[in-house]
Order: C-alpha cells, then sequence, then structure tokens
C-alpha cells in the first residue's frame, strides 16, 4: 500500500472551507446587527406593547439554542412551502440567534448614558427622539463597540454548526478531507488551528480596542 | 401543515429520555468546568511563569476555538492515542474543557476583587500560600461569582445539541430520531425548542433571584 495523502496537501480545500465560513459570520453578524438594533431600542421603548414583545424576542432567542433554531429553518421553513437556501438558513439563524445578544448589549448601552444627558438636551430644547439619536446613541455606541466585538467571535465560533445543514464551511471540510485522508486526529487539530488563527487577532483586536476606550473614559471622567 | 399536538404529546416520553441525558451531561461538564477553570485560574497566578503563559495559552485556544470541532477532535482523535472513553465521557470532558476556560476568566476576576491586604494580612499571619488560597482569597472569592457561574451553567445547558454529533442519545438526539421515524419535523423541533426556552428561562429566573441576594449584602 502506498502511503495515504497527507492532510496538508488538502489544505486549499480547507481554506476554501474557511472563506465560506467568513462569508457566512459576514452575512449573519449583517442580520443579527440589524435586527439588535431594532429590538435592542424596542426594549427601552417608551410603548409598552414594544418592550413587552422585544423582551420575548429576547427570553425566546436566547433560551433556545442555535443548534435548534438553524435546525429548524432549514427543517420546518420548506414543509410550510417555504423554499429557504442552506445559506439564507445559516445567516438568518444565526443572526436571529445573536441578535438577541446583541440586544441585550444595545439595551445596556442606551441605559449606561448617563440620564443627566438626557436632561440637558431637554434643557436645551431638543425633542426626544433628536436627544436620542444627536445625544444618546452617539454615546452608546462607544460603549457597546467592544461587547459587539466579543460577540462577533462568539458568532464566528458559532458557524460550524451550518456544517450541520450542509453548508461547505470549514468545519464540513474538515469532514470531507477526512473521507480523502483518513486522518481524523490530524485534519481536526489542522481545523482547529484554523479557525484560531480566524478568531485570535480578532479576539485581541477587541481587547486592544477595550483598553483604549477605557482609558478614554477614564480621562472623559477626570474633572478638570 | 398543522401542528399535530396528539404526536406532540405522544412523543413527550421519548423526548424526556433524553432530556435526562442532556441533563446529566450538563451537570457532568459543569463540574468538571468548575474544577478544571480552577485549575487554569491558578496557573496564572503561580508563581512560575512557564504554568502562566501554558494556562493563558490553553485558555486563548480554547476560547477561540469553536465547541463543536473540539468535540469531534476529541471524539475521534483521542482513539487514535489509544484513549478510549464511551461518547458520553467524551462529551463531558468536552463540554467541561471547553467552559473551564470560560470559568477561569471568571474565578479570575473574582480573585482579582479581594483586596491586596487580605494576602498580606495572611502572609503576617504566617499562612502558606495553598493556606491562603484555601482559607483566604477562595472563600471570598467564589459566592460573589455565583450568579455569573449560573449564567453559564445555562450556557453550557444550550451548547448540549451539539452533543447529538458524537452520537449522545440527548435530547435532540432523540427529537431527530422521532423524525427519522414518522418524518414529521414541526412537532419534535418545536417541543425541544420549548422543552429549551422553559428549562433556561426558569433557570436564568433563580439565578437573577440569587444575584440580587448576592448584590444586597
Amino acid at each position: 500500500m502506498t502511503s495515504s495523502p497527507t492532510v496538508l496537501s488538502f489544505l486549499p480545500v480547507l481554506l476554501r472551507g474557511a472563506a465560506v465560513t467568513l462569508e457566512v459570520t459576514a452575512a449573519s453578524a449583517f442580520v443579527a446587527f440589524v435586527l439588535a438594533t431594532l429590538v435592542g431600542i424596542a426594549r427601552v421603548s417608551r410603548v409598552q406593547t414594544l418592550r413587552v414583545a422585544a423582551t420575548a424576542y429576547v427570553e425566546i432567542l436566547r433560551g433556545t439554542s442555535a443548534l435548534i433554531q438553524l435546525y429548524y429553518l432549514f427543517f420546518i421553513l420548506p414543509v410550510l412551502g417555504i423554499d429557504i437556501t442552506p445559506m439564507e438558513a445559516a445567516a438568518l439563524g444565526l443572526g436571529l440567534t445573536f441578535s438577541a445578544y446583541g440586544a441585550e448589549i444595545v439595551r445596556a448601552g442606551i441605559l449606561g448614558v448617563d440620564p443627566a444627558q438626557w436632561d440637558a438636551a431637554r434643557a436645551l430644547g431638543m425633542p426626544h427622539n433628536l436627544a436620542f439619536r444627536r445625544i444618546i446613541v452617539p454615546q452608546a455606541f462607544a460603549t457597546m463597540l467592544a461587547p459587539f466585538g466579543n460577540l462577533l467571535v462568539e458568532l464566528l465560533k458559532s458557524t460550524s454548526l451550518v456544517s450541520l445543514i450542509t453548508l461547505t464551511d470549514l468545519t464540513f471540510s474538515g469532514a470531507q478531507v477526512i473521507t480523502s485522508t483518513g486522518k481524523p486526529g490530524q485534519t481536526w487539530a489542522a481545523v482547529l488551528l484554523l479557525y484560531f488563527l480566524m478568531c485570535f487577532p480578532l479576539a485581541q483586536a477587541v481587547r486592544r480596542l477595550e483598553k483604549r476606550f477605557t482609558l478614554y473614559r477614564g480621562l472623559a471622567r477626570r474633572p478638570a | 401543515m398543522t401542528f399535530d399536538t396528539h404526536l406532540a404529546v405522544q412523543i413527550l416520553p421519548l423526548l424526556l429520555r433524553g432530556l435526562v441525558v442532556t441533563i446529566e451531561a450538563t451537570l457532568g461538564g459543569f463540574v468538571f468546568a468548575l474544577v478544571g477553570g480552577l485549575v487554569l485560574m491558578l496557573g496564572y497566578r503561580a508563581r512560575s511563569s512557564l504554568a502562566g503563559a501554558a494556562s493563558r495559552g490553553v485558555v486563548e485556544f480554547l476560547r477561540n476555538t469553536p465547541l463543536l470541532v473540539q468535540l469531534y477532535f476529541l471524539f475521534y482523535g483521542l482513539p487514535l492515542l489509544g484513549i478510549r472513553f464511551s461518547a458520553m465521557i467524551t462529551g463531558v470532558l468536552g463540554l467541561g474543557i471547553y467552559y473551564s476556560a470560560y470559568i477561569a476568566e471568571v474565578y479570575r476576576g473574582g480573585v482579582d476583587a479581594v483586596p491586596h491586604g487580605q494576602w498580606e494580612a495572611a502572609q503576617v499571619l504566617r499562612f502558606s500560600r495553598a493556606q491562603t488560597w484555601r482559607r483566604i482569597i477562595l472563600p471570598q472569592a467564589v459566592p460573589p461569582l455565583i450568579p455569573v457561574l449560573g449564567n453559564y451553567l445555562i450556557g453550557m445547558f444550550k451548547e448540549t445539541p451539539l452533543l447529538a454529533m458524537i452520537t449522545i442519545p440527548e435530547l435532540l438526539s432523540a427529537a431527530r430520531q422521532v423524525t427519522g421515524m414518522t418524518y414529521r419535523y414541526t412537532e419534535p423541533y418545536t417541543m425541544v425548542a420549548l422543552i429549551f426556552v422553559t428549562i433556561s428561562y426558569s433557570t436564568s429566573l433563580i439565578f437573577r433571584r440569587l444575584e440580587r441576594k448576592v448584590a444586597t449584602p
């Protein structure tokens, strides 16, 4: 028997998978960000119905697991007569799951702005919505950046679930490489390493951002 | 297609048997993570810089790779090294190892919050380092962390469906078994989603109450 092919010779297959992983991450991050913003604002709305609906949304989506939600979309929507591609199911499923966590970040960001800022805006004659847009959101946004970054790392890792709904992402490619090489240990080690190479720099960037921001807040708080 | 309530009730016993396995795996993994997290955190704080670097390296690697692939690695990779565990043990180990990285960070935060004077006082009173950890630092550091640890317990519970992929007969496996027998997807997956929401939401309420207790001494 000749020696079986090495895992390294299948690196291009894994890299193509990694590209799909990044694609899914970008698509679901976009969905999650848009929904999180809307739901997060609804969570602190003055309209009670909106608040209750947003709270239910967050609790239900955070209460179930991401994989169950993916399965739900992937297997049940077609039964209901709605055609959905695996990529759409992935972006929508992960987007929904992570939007619930993102909404809590938005909510905390808005509530974290000093209430005196609202008072000052009113004293200057600003209507509520204008004060929200011009005064509250810009300050809240700065505090949300680092938590959003951390959530993005979690999302990137969670995209490995899309391999279970037939998308050829990095994890799925790993399984394919194993059928060709018969080397599960080395292949999964290589897949882990590739995920690490994508996630770690992102996590480090978030950490730097966090440090910089704490510094900025520290300076801003110091009395003149 | 409508929701067949009769079928949903009929499959409930099967799903609940899966749920028992889910809960066993969650609790087993959590206990492992509580201990593993402690070991990693003590590694950070060890006087040897090698132990510190090793702990930090392990934590970074575990936190920046997906749990699903870690499980595959353990399940398919360990037997090649001659290490054979049952699927269930592998699953509990996998969950436990992954979460020890997160829990190590939680502990670290708790230990950092203990005033430095406590260390100095222990030193003055001639406590050994091990005694200081056991009698002075940990008893003050850990109780305020209970709500945060609770959140990780719920998080872990929600990750358990991944165990279905390494052949553990937990809740999602049970549901997949039903879909295989009946070709119905709506009922089993809806029931699984409902079970998950019910348990994680009620558990989160318990920990929220605990949090209030811890916050107001």
